[in-house]
């Protein structure tokens, strides 16, 4: 993931904002109005969790739309950061919701509350 | 610009040999589809890593083309 953090500015940018918030949505639209059934289905799971996020929305400029998909060699949207680190799209997500995972992963990862 | 499923369900069998393979169009509308993919290439790997190999078998239609594709995936028991 990180190798391909390069010179091109947008990777900068996406690097610097999963670095300094604990939980990131690059999504379609913004968390109170997803422009996408993926999307809003993320936020829907966070939200239902308590977890504390911050969502980034890819529609509002072409290059962020391209590069989110360049840095994490993953080709769509929505895409979930947790402490830097990729975690996964619409499916990870829901998958690890549904069979219990994901509560217990951010809780380990210290983005909520226990 | 939709895919046929059998089109589908033929580029991934040819990513993954060995794997068993269910794919189901979801709406009906050749755009909407789920892969159930269950392939020793998958053993021992995170999801995200699973779904990357899927992703690199469709040779940059996934997001493109290919606007929906839910995956499952996991080794044989």
């Amino acid at each position: 993931m990180t190798e391909t953090v390069t010179a091109n500015p947008v990777h900068e940018f996406i690097a610097k904002t999963v670095e300094e918030h604990p939980v990131v949505l690059f999504m379609k639209g913004v968390p109170e109005q997803p422009q996408c059934g993926f999307s809003a289905q993320v936020v829907q799971i966070l939200d239902h969790l308590g977890a504390d996020f911050v969502g980034v929305n890819v529609l509002q400029n072409d290059q962020l739309r391209d590069g989110i998909k360049t840095y994490s060699d993953w080709p769509t949207i929505p895409q979930l950061y947790v402490k830097g680190e990729f975690v996964g799209g619409c499916d990870i997500v829901r998958e690890m919701f549904q069979n219990g995972e994901l509560k217990p992963f951010l809780e380990e990862q210290g983005v909520l509350a226990a | 610009m939709p895919i046929a499923q059998a089109d589908l369900e033929a580029i991934l069998r040819d990513g993954f040999p060995d794997a068993e393979i269910k794919v189901d169009d979801l709406a009906g509308d050749g755009d909407h589809y789920r892969a159930r993919i269950v392939s020793s290439a998958f053993k021992g790997l995170p999801r995200v890593r699973q779904h990357q190999l899927v992703y690199a078998a469709l040779k940059g239609r996934m997001g493109g083309e290919l606007h929906a594709l839910a995956l499952e995936t996991s080794a044989p028991a």
